[in-house]
């Protein structure tokens, strides 16, 4: 298995409140030193690998840092440390603000999570899925008018469909925009952000499979963010679990879901309404989640909502440890292993 | 074969449009008044000097200050001149005023306010500051100042209410791109390799438009009134020159002897046109903003 | 079924929209009853019409909209014919509703402690002076941590589990009899989606309250109530037990919409897609049957007016041509 992308120890920080103005730093240069400024650790030394041709799913709940690290991979906001390769090149080195115009800027594309919000309302279907072909891959006239409709027709987007804008479109349609425009410049890597979350059980059903198909058809590998673990566990070869900003397990789907070896994830597999079930485990989290702002370095960072928080987790931040294919970040993680699959 | 997309792209786009204007125009008579109204006043304003009965700026002193009658519709000014021919030429110089300070403040105000809420920081400061500055002004007196130094000609009286209109648009269009800054379609295009400058011009410029053009019917009127303030107390417009402003400024005089036709009739342009423009702006925002469809 | 009365009970429930582009026949003929004490959930996917029957029950639709038919019987009285002062008084103390967005259900410039005292002192029979009171006691029994002190935050001040456990706690303040949840964890992470779940669940219990509660999501009502009542473009469809309905599902929807849930496919090949789509309600020659035009059974018999089966053991299908009673077995049954 070749790796495609390797991330490395990258961090995110965002100074609180958005940071000082030009008066408050003046201030702070003279009354003696630069002093710590509170910073939320949106993502926190976080690693993993992508293959080729691999889907990893990427799972976590609102505040775990998803967000920030897909906007980092996808080069739209700069890392504060760490580093990201793909392939051979190392992309952390070019500031976001111009790796727009890179010539690797179609390597990675993205679908976002709601396709009416990410398609211009005053674009067409057509000027949508043209423009990165304009701009990265500099075609016009009938080679693009070509080229638009076949990535329009292997995505099952009507090709009447094209003049037409985006609130006059179904939200499945958007949806298949939203796919065609990241596929239009054959990236190798392609970032789902909830591509269906919006979308209804039915359609979701269909836009699952048409990106299975075009996955196989192109060799494409896929990072596939998403809070619904029934779809990831359908989807992805293996799974990423964030929580507070790192990485807390890794694994194979399937694995990872029928047994859960890190707490958290533990909780989050019994949240999940199953169909045939009634009731569901009663294993619940309670309490809010630590403040990720300036968070110790010592202290895991489930301590006080994970049901085991023993002494230990609050004197040494358990480090992601491998035991074959899985991976997690627990002190207990051995005890689970242990326990026969339920 | 020619772009086959583009072209439904663009005839649907224009149905799509002319369909909703009717829409528009059919639920609320009042904006299909103001649209015919509208359309009168640019005909009058193209084809006005060739159509009128007198040449505007011949005088005869023999029938200065003559009535309204079958030959003279608005009478005659203390020069002899027909007041309707004045009125009627006059109408292209109002407009010319009004059409380009609004295009000058919106290519001002627009790009400026676009650009600072966009990117924020010292863009944003800036311009924040020099709208600020202008604020402070009382803008008439403002407009005042800026006419009485660069001189009285129609240059600066279109500069003077762009000027003075500034902070406005700035203010708009500063609002609308901080609220599309982070919008899922502008990421996309980072993605799609769009550089910011091409993102602002393409992206967030064409979303914010349409709201500008509501504010810029509304500054159509307000630039007319503009001029013929600046005119009635002379640093407007220099006759004999037929414009509004002046006319109504040199007919006030003649009011309380009785020559009323002088001042009434030009003052009823302009109410005829600001009331016409504002009810188009009106009109468009019905047709521009989403949310009050129904 | 209990030969008791339902806490709530509607019957022929009928609901136009009146749009630029037409009418939109919402709701036709719905019919369902609550019993007393019984969580059922109300199942659908957008535009099936679940959260319109809401609406109409609490009388809170939208203007557009106009009930042409049917009545809502809560104890002896017709919701839909009431008077809006007998509504005003029934609403809160009676018959509650959650919504799924709590930060625009609660009022922003005003406290939380004093919105759940407004319902205490106008529904609870509370004296002024013990609201207060009782409203932190509300707070900590909807779980939410230093009552006290949260009782004078502001919504914006709070998270949207927690603004969704204020909300909770407006709407049970009263004791009402029913409370309608519409779609109350939709855009909530599954952890505390589970948790309030919990809550409501508990609450219910222990008040003796009867629930509907409205969701896109089988597998959460499944989890969360004892019947499930199928909806599809303004229809009931199919109205089971809940272990009834996913063993035996008789309506071809309701078999579709299992099989397009995610938990019940083993593979991604294995789910299937339900064909078709909704039709357009503005029609004026809507067949009787609304999903007949999209249904692989359909046969002759199915442009007639829709029959209504129940079965003994309280199992109604609205279908000419359902799938047989024991036959249809969910395939991941065996997979135990």
């Amino acid at each position: 298995m070749t790796i495609l992308l390797d991330v490395a120890d990258v961090s995110k920080l965002f100074p609180v409140g958005g940071g000082p103005g030009p008066l408050a730093r003046f201030k702070r240069r003279y009354s003696g030193g630069p002093e710590k400024l509170p910073k939320v650790y949106a993502v926190d030394d976080v690693s993993f690998t992508i293959n080729k041709g691999e889907t990893v799913g990427l799972v976590g709940e609102s505040g775990c840092g998803k967000s920030t690290l897909v906007r980092a991979l996808t080069r739209l906001v700069d890392v504060s440390d760490g580093s990201i390769k793909l392939g051979s090149r190392e992309l952390s080195l070019k500031p976001s603000r111009v790796f727009a115009r890179d010539r690797d800027r179609a390597r990675i594309q993205m679908v976002f999570q709601d396709a009416g919000e990410s398609v211009n309302p005053r674009f067409t279907a057509f000027d949508a899925i043209a423009d990165p072909l304009r701009r990265l891959r500099k075609m016009h006239g009938k080679a693009l008018t070509e080229r638009v409709e076949i990535v329009a027709s292997q995505c099952g987007l009507p090709l009447p469909f094209l003049s037409r804008y985006p609130h006059q479109l179904s939200g499945g349609q958007r949806a298949r925009v939203g796919i065609a425009r990241a596929i239009a410049v054959e990236p190798e890597l392609l970032v789902l952000d909830e591509p269906t979350a919006a979308l209804d059980v039915s359609v979701q059903v269909v836009i699952l499979q048409l990106l299975q198909r075009l996955k196989k058809e192109f060799g494409m590998s896929y990072l596939f963010v998403s809070h619904d673990l029934s779809v990831v566990r359908l989807l992805c070869d293996r799974v990423l679990v964030m929580y507070l900003g790192k990485i807390v397990e890794s694994g194979p789907a399937a694995e990872v879901f029928e047994h859960p070896l890190h707490p958290y994830t533990q909780a989050l597999v019994a949240a999940v309404p199953r169909l045939h079930e009634n009731g569901g485990g009663r294993l619940r989290l309670t309490g809010e989640p630590r403040s990720p702002i300036d968070p110790d370095p010592n202290v895991c960072r489930f301590y006080g909502r994970c049901p085991l928080s023993a002494a230990m987790c609050k004197t040494t931040m358990p480090k992601l440890r491998s035991f074959g294919p899985r991976q997690v970040a627990c002190h207990f993680a051995e005890e689970f292993l242990l326990v026969p699959k339920a | 074969m020619t772009d086959i997309a583009a072209t439904p792209r663009r005839d649907a786009a224009l149905t799509a449009l002319v369909r909703h204007a009717r829409y528009v125009i059919a639920e609320n008579p009042v904006t299909g008044f103001a649209f015919v109204l509208f359309v009168l006043i640019v005909l009058a304003a193209i084809l006005g000097p060739d159509i009128v009965p007198y040449n505007p700026l011949t005088s005869d002193t023999t029938q200065a200050l003559k009535p309204p009658s079958a030959h003279h519709w608005f009478g005659t000014d203390q020069l002899g001149r027909d007041v309707f021919s004045r009125v009627i030429v006059a109408t292209r110089l109002d407009f010319f005023i009004a059409v380009a300070s609004v295009a000058l403040v919106f290519l001002m105000g627009g790009l400026a306010g676009v650009a600072a809420g966009f990117f924020g920081g010292w863009t944003d400061r800036v311009v924040g500051r020099i709208a600020d500055t202008i604020m402070a002004f009382p803008l008439f007196v403002l407009a005042m100042g800026i006419v009485a130094a660069l001189g009285n000609t129609v240059q600066n009286i279109v500069l003077a209410t762009a000027i003075v209109n500034f902070p406005l648009y700035a203010r708009i269009a500063r609002a609308e791109a901080n609220v599309r800054r982070e919008a899922g379609f502008v990421e996309a295009a980072r993605l799609s390799g769009n550089s910011d400058w091409r993102i602002l011009a393409f992206q967030i410029l064409p979303n914010v438009f349409p709201i500008m053009v509501v504010q810029m019917s509304l500054t159509m009127g307000y630039a007319i009134l503009n001029a013929a303030g600046l005119s009635f107390i002379g640093l407007g417009v220099r006759p004999p020159t037929p414009e509004w402003g002046i006319m109504v400024a040199e007919g006030a005089a003649f009011m309380v002897s009785g020559e009323w036709w002088n001042a009434f009739f030009p003052g009823l342009a302009l109410m005829v046109a600001v009331f016409c423009f504002n009810l188009l702006g009106d009109g468009l925002r019905d047709m521009v903003d989403p949310r009050r469809r129904t | 079924m209990t030969t008791a009365v339902p806490a709530l009970s509607v019957e022929g429930l009928s609901v136009d929209f009146r749009t630029r582009s037409g009418i939109v026949r919402a709701l036709d003929n719905v019919s369902f009853a609550v019993d007393k004490g019984e969580t059922i959930a109300l199942v659908g996917e957008s535009g099936s019409g679940k959260s319109v029957t809401a609406y109409a029950v609490m009388g809170i639709l939208d203007p557009a909209g106009k009930i042409t038919a049917g009545r809502a019987m809560l104890g002896g009285l017709d919701l839909l014919a009431a008077k809006p002062n007998q509504l005003a008084d029934v609403r809160g103390r009676e018959i509650a509703m959650i919504f799924q967005n709590p930060r625009t259900a609660l009022n922003p410039i005003r406290p939380v402690g004093r919105q759940i005292a407004d319902v205490l002192i106008r529904h609870g029979n509370v004296p002024r002076r013990d609201a207060p009171d009782q409203a932190i006691d509300m707070l900590r029994a909807v779980g939410i941590t230093d009552p006290a002190r949260r009782a004078k935050a502001y919504p914006f001040e709070m998270s949207g589990g927690m603004c969704q456990r204020v909300m909770i706690a407006i709407a049970l303040a009263a004791k009402p009899s029913l409370l309608i949840a519409d779609e109350p964890t939709t855009g909530l992470d599954v952890t505390t989606q589970a948790v309030i779940m919990d809550l409501v669940n508990d609450l219910a219990k222990e008040m003796g309250m009867a629930t509907i509660f409205i969701t896109h999501d089988l597998a959460l009502a499944g989890q969360r109530s004892a019947r499930i009542v199928v909806m599809h473009a303004g229809h009931v469809v199919e109205n089971a037990p809940t272990e009834e309905l996913f063993k035996h599902p008789r309506h071809p929807y309701t078999a579709e919409l299992i099989a397009a849930t995610p938990d019940a496919a083993a593979s991604l090949d294995e789910l299937a897609s339900i064909p078709g789509a909704l039709p357009d309600l503005r029609r004026t020659d809507l067949p009787p049957c609304r999903y007949s035009e999209r249904c692989p059974r359909k046969i002759d018999a199915c442009v007639q007016p829709l029959p209504r089966s129940t079965s003994a053991s309280g199992h109604m299908v609205a279908c000419w041509n359902p799938l047989p009673e024991r036959i249809a077995n969910a395939p991941t049954e065996s997979a135990a």
